[in-house]
């Protein structure tokens, strides 16, 4: 019982965080038909970003956040504009290639900045651990599930509600018939990217906090792929039942099986998922059937 | 071709079908061979190594060219078949005794129905989708290799004897360089002749337009398998070469940055093109070579030190560029260059 509490607690943990970073994932791809393969790198950025501001500028956690914010908008902004807006209309090929292309690059600029060794950011979340029906819980765990549900669910409510949210959706739907509704492709585009640079950065964050940071964190992007496929790979609810399915999974697959199965448990799920469900849990059934 | 000549005009259909229809691209081809030729003889044993591993990439490279750049249909998990075929001939050499000709057909036949098999999801999946699957080939064969201990030897090295004729033991870089090089040289021509054939035509049918290849009578069904195991035939084939070349085999030369590699190649090459197959794995793996030795000159300095991130850099800069100012890749800047001095002083 205790054992279960306390895989199901990480298991969520971890699907939490791998949730924000398939909502960066979703947020662009649903945006701009983009599949981004740097993902996890936008991820590394903001982890580093706000371990800078913290460890070097010695500045208050929230700052810190914000200067990490701060810097992924930046990047994401520049990305969109320099490298994939000439991508536009190029086939599916060569836009997967140039995001790996670019998640090379900025891996190398992180490796030249901090080196390869891992670093532990001063604790931000609140230590210790709580007892939870006889299992020992760490806190910065449950904060960070948490942390990842107020994200997800403002974001939810953000593309219900809010007038950007609505022209998001409605770019996503239909970029010509959003056109002529006087919404400016260009600015969603930018947004989108934006959007996905902040989810990273609070992603980042949490991984920082608990994993601590290092190059590892971009291997987070990777594990994005079997979240997004299972939830539906344009559906916001569905990086949260992704994230926490596929984060349960691991945790009891190396709970109660071992011998490294979890580290091939998601991809098992997602080749399942393609063959038989291709659109995933809650995506739009557009697939394109051979 | 004189001044006021037009262009090639064929009478037959045999003229249209020759691989080379000018006296200039056999002047090319012949100047190409011999610089090959003689490339063993002078370059030092650095070069030697790095030409080695250009021809084994070369073969690879054409692998993928068929699947990608040919037939359309992207493959992230080109590390993970690189993997079964080095595997499975450096197991039937160093644990079943097997003469390494056998075990290097084994390996290509192999990995060609591991292919196949791993191809099956391209039935039903395309562009991205596709991509996700054969990501997941990688981390799944990936994991079996490091694994199933008992057959593979999990994380630990596979150690292979050296090949050997008789008493002839095939050790230097040297002799290995002709026999990369002839085995790489037999894979351009089939290649090259592939996409003659009624098979090669099917298979560029189906990139352009899969339903269309469909009304045409194009079985797209068996093309597809078909593609990825003969794609995959190469790609176990320079996975083979790779075993008994460097003589130990471990998991870790087969990640998936290898599968990137490879499509990093094709892309810088040019994709559907076998001239794009060779010129792209030349410059792919003889790059970061020249940043090694140029980070070497530069002991010790703050640069020396940054040089894997240099690399990795490097890389991922290429493969922007080359995407945004020149998607159709180096075969691509060959032919205008070509141009240019055919059409000189014109423009066009």
């Amino acid at each position: 019982m205790e054992t279960l509490i306390q895989l199901t607690v990480t298991g969520l943990a971890n699907g939490a965080i791998l949730a924000l970073a398939a909502l960066g994932f979703a947020l662009v791809y649903k945006a701009t038909g983009v599949i981004n393969f740097a993902q996890g790198d936008f991820l590394a950025v903001g982890a580093w970003a706000v371990f800078a501001a913290i460890a070097t500028f010695g500045l208050h956690w929230s700052l810190a956040l914000l200067f990490g914010v701060a810097v992924a908008v930046i990047l994401a902004i520049l990305v969109e504009r320099f490298v994939l807006r000439p991508m536009i209309g190029e086939s599916v090929i060569a836009v997967i290639m140039v995001t790996i292309g670019l998640s090379a690059v900025i891996r190398s600029i992180l490796q030249m900045l901090f080196g390869t060794s891992p670093r532990r950011l001063p604790p931000v979340l609140p230590g210790g651990t709580v007892e939870l029906a006889g299992a020992v819980v760490p806190v910065n765990r449950l904060v960070a599930i948490a942390a990842a549900t107020v994200v997800l669910g403002a974001f939810t409510v953000f593309f219900k509600r809010s007038r950007h949210g609505i022209a998001m959706r409605a770019v996503a739907d239909d970029q010509q018939a959003a056109l002529t509704m006087g919404i400016s492709v260009r600015r969603i585009f930018a947004m989108a990217w934006a959007l996905a640079g902040i989810s990273a950065v609070i992603g980042g964050l949490l991984i920082a906090d608990i994993v601590g940071v290092s190059g590892e964190v971009a291997t987070f992007g990777l594990i994005v792929f079997p979240v997004v496929i299972l939830g539906g790979l344009d559906s916001i609810p569905g990086t949260i039942v992704g994230g926490a399915v596929i984060g349960l999974l691991v945790q009891y697959s190396a709970g109660y099986v071992g011998g490294g199965l979890q580290q091939v448990v998601p991809y098992i799920v997602l080749v399942l998922i393609l063959l038989v469900r291709p659109y995933g849990l809650f995506g739009e059934i557009r697939i394109e059937r051979v | 071709m004189a001044a006021i000549s037009t262009g090639v005009h064929h009478r037959s259909y045999r003229s249209e079908l020759r691989l080379r229809h000018a006296n200039a691209e056999h002047v090319r081809l012949a100047i190409a061979i011999a610089l090959l030729v003689v490339l063993p003889f002078l370059a030092s044993p650095f070069w030697l190594t790095v030409a080695n591993q250009v021809g084994i990439a070369v073969v690879g490279a054409i692998g993928l060219n068929i699947l990608t750049g040919y037939t359309g249909q992207i493959s992230l998990g080109q590390g993970g078949f690189l993997a079964v075929g080095a595997y499975t001939s450096g197991l039937l050499v160093a644990r079943m005794g097997v003469p390494t000709g056998v075990a290097v057909v084994v390996a290509v036949l192999t990995t060609a129905a591991v292919g196949a098999f791993f191809g099956l999801p391209a039935l039903r999946l395309k562009g991205l989708y596709l991509a996700i699957a054969t990501l997941a080939s990688q981390f799944i064969i990936l994991w079996v290799v490091r694994n199933w201990t008992v057959v593979t030897g999990g994380v630990d090295s596979l150690v292979v004897p050296r090949p050997a004729l008789g008493d002839a033991v095939l050790r230097t870089d040297f002799a290995w360089y002709w026999v990369i090089g002839i085995v790489a040289a037999v894979c351009v021509v089939v290649s090259r002749n592939l996409f003659r054939t009624g098979i090669g035509r099917a298979f560029m049918a189906i990139r352009d337009h899969d339903i269309a290849a469909e009304a045409m009578g194009v079985d797209v069904v068996r093309y597809k398998v078909l593609a990825f195991a003969l794609s995959s035939g190469f790609v176990g084939l320079a996975g083979a070469l790779t075993a008994h070349y460097r003589t130990i085999v471990t998991f870790e030369r087969f990640t998936l940055e290898v599968s990137i590699l490879y499509l990093a190649m094709i892309i810088v090459g040019g994709l559907g093109s076998t001239l794009g197959s060779i010129l792209g794995a030349t410059f792919m793996i003889v790059l970061p070579a020249l940043i090694t030795q140029a980070g070497q000159s530069l002991q010790g300095s703050f640069l020396a030190r940054q040089l894997p991130a240099i690399q990795l850099g490097v890389f991922g800069l290429v493969i922007v560029l080359f995407l945004i100012f020149e998607p159709r890749g180096l075969a691509r800047m060959w032919q205008r260059t070509k141009d240019y001095f055919r059409l000189w002083p014109f423009r066009y």
